[in-house]
């Protein structure tokens, strides 16, 4: 395998809606940005990129089928190689690890991944429906498909199980929309406190609309070099890269029905132990397998044997505040049973920022800086690549650039965990950047 | 953060005119400052969705029973039926859940899927039984939504059946035992 690297980024404005555009100039937004951002023209990109991966979920939202071809053409990228990546809210994260391996494996030296949704094309409550279109169509969607619900569900597990408090819940959106309070490409950017979250509207309890992310119009690019590549775009452009190597890569799955999942032993990451976990029944409803694997699989390969120490940063998929919270724990941010302790003792927030509440460990890693899906949107396509477009801009320490406010960049950032989920947990990816200059 | 709303909104419908024709300016240069046309695509069908292998189920439904499959080879017992077990690839076979379960996790959805929305507030739960390894997704009813709490994590809880049949997985719901 060759070392691959990101070399630039972009994200779209995310919006509740974009009437304004076709999906198609809305991804050139982002993908212009990335080009642009590495000193390359509309042309040069076409020259220089070798193919192409793409990155939506819904053919329902779009009613349009083939839409990544009518990207390609649009970027001005045929006749190269392009395919269609999905896989549920992983969708993005599936494809960031599509566009490395095509360049891992020798296929493609550039490669471009776009993502995209556009799912103001229909309401909330028949989004809703064709987002619950992906649970078991016979024994899941007919009892009252809902996704909400499912995630609902399975926190009112864990809480039984751990004690976690709905008060706990509510400090991850009260951190991951205050972060987003300072990043300009968020689609929901307010200080909000504890109150705030419980008492907007019921959703399915014990979640409330603020603990749940929104629907959003939006698109996202990241490109994709070898060595070779940099070397390329560098000779084309006349600027030095500021690249990001790739250096983990984990994925994993669980059963798509949440009633199947096993009851069996947890599986360990290096720094735990079997004793650890005694009487616990894994992953059950409470837990997500499948974000456990990907995490092990991702440290492995990227030798992390400490995660909270090893890392500087976490971009996490947030869809629910109960998931960042169970995220933590298959991530190993802290044991499982932990995740609300850890996140009231501050250790996800951002170090120095003004969140309205006293943390006795505030900032020991940063989880969600740029405010995550809860608050940024999440177009579900272009979700899991602007997670890696944040990563990048961090650990190039060029949020100030970009967001035009240095707020949110973690001081001296080296490593940085990209995780993108679907499904109740049914995929989730995991991927390790790194400052590579 | 607004505490409460600051202002009234009319919720938003879908109904409205069909566009026929708009406004076009006589200078082709001013076409970019046009306002999007955004116009209505109705998109309905009926599928003939098989149950495929999965058919005694909705069979067993129709008739007051609650069936669910248990490997023939290593014995694992499913809470929700499947043909193959997903831990040896054997085949499995059909067996009667029993009346009384308990309840393992919960929710209870105020909003939902655009063809759940007229029946919330609905309570769905993930039935466990003993014996059994895994758990069945269903709706809980006769039961105070606004009381919900994590205590009814472990509540005894009964099947009961609908007399004419739907051939959906709501045919069978549970009430408190």
């Amino acid at each position: 395998m060759r070392d691959v690297y990101v070399v630039s980024g972009g994200v779209s404005k995310f919006a509740k809606a974009r009437p304004d555009v076709t999906f198609q100039p809305m991804v050139k937004e982002a993908y212009d940005y990335a080009l642009n951002d590495i000193g390359l023209d509309f042309k040069q990109g076409a020259e220089l990129i070798d193919g192409s991966v793409a990155s939506y979920f819904s053919d329902h939202f779009a009613r349009q089928l083939m839409s990544g071809a009518m990207v390609q053409d649009y970027l001005g990228l045929c006749p190269k190689p392009n395919k269609r990546i999905e896989g549920g809210g992983a969708t993005g994260g599936l494809c960031f690890q599509a566009g490395w391996e095509a360049v891992a494996s020798g296929r493609f030296d550039i490669c471009a991944a776009f993502g995209w949704e556009t799912m103001s094309h229909v309401n909330t409550w028949k989004g809703n429906e064709f987002i619950a279109l992906a649970s078991d169509v016979s024994f899941d969607y007919p009892v009252g498909g809902f996704y909400s619900g499912y995630y609902a569900m399975m926190v009112t597990r864990h809480m039984k199980e751990y004690g976690t408090t709905v008060e706990q819940l509510a400090l991850v959106s009260v951190k991951n929309h205050n972060n987003a309070f300072f990043n300009p490409y968020a689609q929901k950017r307010m200080k909000i406190k504890i109150e705030d979250v419980r008492k907007s509207a019921m959703v399915a309890w014990p979640l409330t609309m603020l603990d749940i992310c929104v629907m959003s119009d939006g698109a996202a690019a990241v490109i994709f070099a070898n060595e070779e590549g940099i070397k390329k775009i560098e000779k084309a452009s006349g600027k030095r890269l500021k690249p990001t190597k790739v250096t983990g890569v984990g994925s994993g799955m669980d059963a798509m029905r949440m009633a199947d999942r096993p009851h069996g032993k947890v599986t360990l990451l290096p720094h735990e132990k079997a004793a650890d976990y005694k009487n616990l029944k894994y992953p059950g409803v409470h837990s997500f397998r499948s974000g456990r694997y990907a995490s092990k699989m991702a440290y492995e390969m990227a030798k992390i044997t400490d995660p909270v120490k090893q890392i500087d940063f976490v971009e996490l998929h947030d869809a629910y505040t109960s998931s960042e919270v169970q995220t933590y724990e298959d991530m190993g941010l802290c044991k499982y049973g932990e995740g609300g302790k850890f996140v009231e003792s501050g250790a996800p927030f951002m170090p120095g920022l003004d969140y309205g509440y006293k943390f006795p460990r505030q900032g020991l890693i940063p989880v969600n800086p740029s405010g995550g899906l809860i608050a940024c949107g999440h177009p579900v396509g272009a979700t899991g690549l602007m997670q890696a477009v944040f990563a990048h801009w961090q650990l190039q320490g060029s949020i100030k650039k970009h967001f035009k406010d240095a707020t949110l960049q973690v001081k001296n950032a080296k490593r940085g965990v990209i995780h993108s989920h679907a499904g109740t947990g049914t995929y989730v990816t995991v991927s390790i950047l790194e400052k590579g200059f | 953060m607004a505490k409460e709303k600051k202002y009234f909104k009319l919720p938003e419908t879908d109904e409205g005119t069909i566009l026929f024709n708009v406004p076009f300016p006589k200078d082709l240069s001013q076409l970019k400052g046009m306002a999007p046309i955004v116009i209505k695509q109705p998109y309905q069908i009926d599928y003939l969705h098989s149950y495929g292998q999965d058919s005694p189920f909705f069979a067993g439904l129709a008739n007051g029973k609650l069936l669910s499959t248990k490997c023939s080879s290593c014995g694992y017992t499913y809470g929700t039926p499947r043909l193959h077990c997903m831990y040896c690839g054997s085949e499995c076979d059909w067996f009667e859940l029993p009346r009384e379960g308990k309840i393992h996790a919960f929710t209870v959805c105020y909003f939902g899927s655009e063809a759940f929305l007229k029946e919330t507030p609905f309570a769905l739960i993930l039935v466990e039984w003993p014996g059994v390894d895994s758990l069945f997704l269903a709706r809980l009813v006769n039961i105070d939504p606004a009381k919900a709490s994590t205590d009814w994590i472990g509540m005894k809880v009964r099947s009961q059946f609908r007399r004419n049949a739907k051939f959906t997985p709501t045919d069978v719901y549970f009430v408190p035992a």
